[in-house]
């Protein structure tokens, strides 16, 4: 008596309709083989174009599936019989992780969203599924992680070392004046729990830096920068490209703003935008140059808005375009970015393989240009009292002015300097002062080079002075 | 060719879909095909989703050996044969998957649902070509028998 080869439906067409093959006795190896040389089309529902058995052909003999037996190489005698199973599989779509269901309690809180057709319940739980990393929560870091955490997004990533200071409470709604002193995660943590408990918040409370980027960007979909400085600009551009994620950038200042998406997958990187930062002060930060406090508000919105898009696969994002938003003017205009094909970080023969150093490609932490170029407050009070030949040059703006000054300083803003050098005298020593110390030294540089010897700049500026001699001057 | 079958069938499959959601739901369709090519569902039969309790189970389904064996069982017993399977895509059209392609039978007709907001938005009927490179589409014919 022969083996009997029972043929599932699917397979009947190959093997002339019949339910049952007999054969000969053999391995279950040989007998299916046998099978396939004799039905020429059967060998492809069987077998992987590799020659391997498919996955969901199950075999059994008798009533045991040969996997607990020896396999391919289980002998089948006569009068055994061996089954051909399909185990039937498939399914929607082919993703790496399944997406998280959303509770009773979500499908209410995100009800505008599961309205829309380009959301869904399915585009709900990708936000849920989604892992988005900020980096700052200051101007732009507030209203993105507000509008994220309130739309869902599954776990949020926080990064920041500093503490809530009254002067960032005009802007970055995400701390209140509770907090004032407290690390800025710890309020951050707090609010955006509050707002939405269904998001996990994960605190990085550490300065991002070329060692700890990667690992910490890693975990994450999607990365927004929220950074307000060079260093850490290039820095995340750079951790995104080597590790191949999107970074959602914003940048900000007085009442202009700029946002775009970068993704090197897709089109250009920061670099490919800004090969080279500019030198050190020529572009003054928020805390030198101001900033309209709506102002953060409306790109790092449009940056929680590209975020969403990018998680959701949805429109079309910023990736290869610039906006540049003028507030005074109120106009958006758009520009587009062409990936550099000489880009060192993302183009086809990239230099720039690892993380370097920033602060020192940034042209910032520098030995300085002068030893004992500076002046603490204390021993500028000393000197005044002891010294009437000093002279305090102010090299603020005149509105920065008209907040505070010290007694007997002469003003002289920093742009007009160059052309003002006449109105000083030579003879006396001069101290310059700004508001913290950063325009005083540029200031300090520009007098040097004209010849004036015995120059030093306040360290700290007028906000030191205002901690450490005279409490009755205004900080801001 | 096409894929008959009757309203009060294809009705029970739309209610076990809508219900699966937001999982997939699946089973197997039992009936007759015909020398040129045409099914004819007669019945459905719900199969547990082997993958349901895991977190697959939202995007994929599998219907075991033994789920298979036993309705191979209960078709010969009513002189029909599997036709085909049913299964939903939650959230997603009703065409197939790259992942269906690859684990796809052959001669089997495979219906899908899309299923949003929990209830069964379209059905369509689709079977592999001979040579694994695609499925071809069917034409489901909703029609008492």
């Amino acid at each position: 008596m022969p083996v009997t080869v029972h043929i599932p439906t699917p397979l009947r067409p190959y093997v002339g309709g019949r339910d049952t093959v007999a054969t000969s006795a053999g391995t279950v190896g040989e007998i299916l083989e046998r099978l396939a040389a004799e039905h020429a089309q059967l060998r492809a529902h069987l077998y992987r174009d590799d020659g391997r058995l498919r996955t969901f052909v199950n075999v059994y003999l008798n009533a045991r599936d040969i996997r607990d037996l020896e396999r391919q190489a289980t002998r089948a005698a006569d009068g055994d019989e061996v089954s051909i199973v399909p185990s039937i599989a498939g399914g929607a779509v082919a993703v790496a992780t399944a997406l998280p269901e959303l509770t009773h309690a979500e499908i209410l809180r995100y009800s505008r969203h599961l309205i829309l057709p380009e959301v869904g319940p399915g585009g709900q739980r990708r936000i849920k599924a989604a892992r988005v990393l900020l980096v700052g929560a200051g101007g732009l870091g507030s209203p993105a992680a507000l509008y994220l955490a309130a739309a869902g997004v599954g776990t949020i990533g926080l990064v920041d070392f500093d503490a809530v200071d009254a002067t960032n409470l005009q802007r970055q709604i995400l701390h209140g004046t509770g907090v004032v002193g407290r690390p800025k995660l710890e309020s951050a943590e707090a609010r955006l729990q509050d707002l939405n408990p269904h998001v996990r918040v994960e605190t990085f409370p550490v300065r991002l830096t070329s060692e700890n980027a990667l690992e910490i960007l890693r975990d994450f979909d999607v990365v927004v920068d929220g950074t307000d400085n060079f260093p850490t600009r290039y820095l995340v551009n750079d951790a995104c490209v080597l590790l191949g994620k999107p970074n959602v950038y914003g940048s900000i200042f007085r009442f202009e703003g700029q946002a775009s998406v970068f993704h090197a997958a897709a089109g250009p990187c920061y670099r490919c935008l800004y090969p080279e930062p500019p030198p050190p002060g020529l572009v003054p930060s928020c805390a030198e140059g101001g900033v309209l406090g709506v102002l953060p508000g409306i790109i790092g919105s449009i940056q929680a808005l590209e975020t969403l898009k990018l998680i959701l696969a949805a429109g079309d994002t910023l990736v290869g375009r610039l906006i540049l938003f003028d507030a005074l003017k109120f106009r958006f205009r758009e520009l587009a970015l062409r990936k550099d094909p000489d880009c060192p970080l993302c183009g086809p023969n990239p230099s720039v393989r690892e993380l370097i150093d920033y602060e020192a490609f940034c042209g910032i932490g520098a030995a300085p240009a002068y030893d004992g170029a500076e002046i603490t407050a204390t021993d500028l009070a000393r000197d005044l009292r002891e010294n009437q030949d000093l002279e305090i040059l102010d090299v603020r703006e005149t509105r920065e002015w008209e907040i505070c000054r010290i007694p007997g300083a002469r003003l002289i803003p920093l742009g007009q300097l160059p052309e003002r050098l006449s109105e000083l005298d030579g003879h006396k020593e001069i101290v310059t002062h700004c508001h913290k110390g950063i325009r005083s030294m540029r200031a300090l540089e520009i007098l040097r080079a004209a010849g004036f010897s015995r120059v030093r700049s306040l360290k700290g500026g007028i906000d030191a002075w205002a901690t450490e001699v005279d409490p009755s001057v205004p900080r801001y | 060719m096409n894929m008959r079958i009757a309203p009060g069938v294809l009705a029970e499959i739309r209610r076990h879909l809508a219900a699966a959601y937001p999982t997939e739901g699946c089973g197997l369709l039992l009936g007759t095909r015909g020398p040129n090519g045409d099914v004819v569902v007669h019945r459905q039969l719900p199969i547990p989703n082997r993958r349901a309790a895991d977190a697959g189970g939202r995007t994929r389904y599998l219907i075991g050996p033994e789920d298979f064996l036993t309705a191979e069982r209960e078709a010969r017993q009513a002189s029909l044969v599997v036709v085909g399977t049913y299964h939903s895509h939650p959230d997603v059209p009703a065409r197939p998957s790259a992942y269906d392609t690859e684990y796809a039978w052959p001669r089997c007709c495979y219906l899908i649902g899309s299923v949003a907001g929990g209830a069964v938005r379209e059905e369509r009927v689709w079977e592999l070509r001979d040579d694994r490179s695609g499925f071809v589409e069917r034409e489901l014919e909703v029609k008492e028998s």
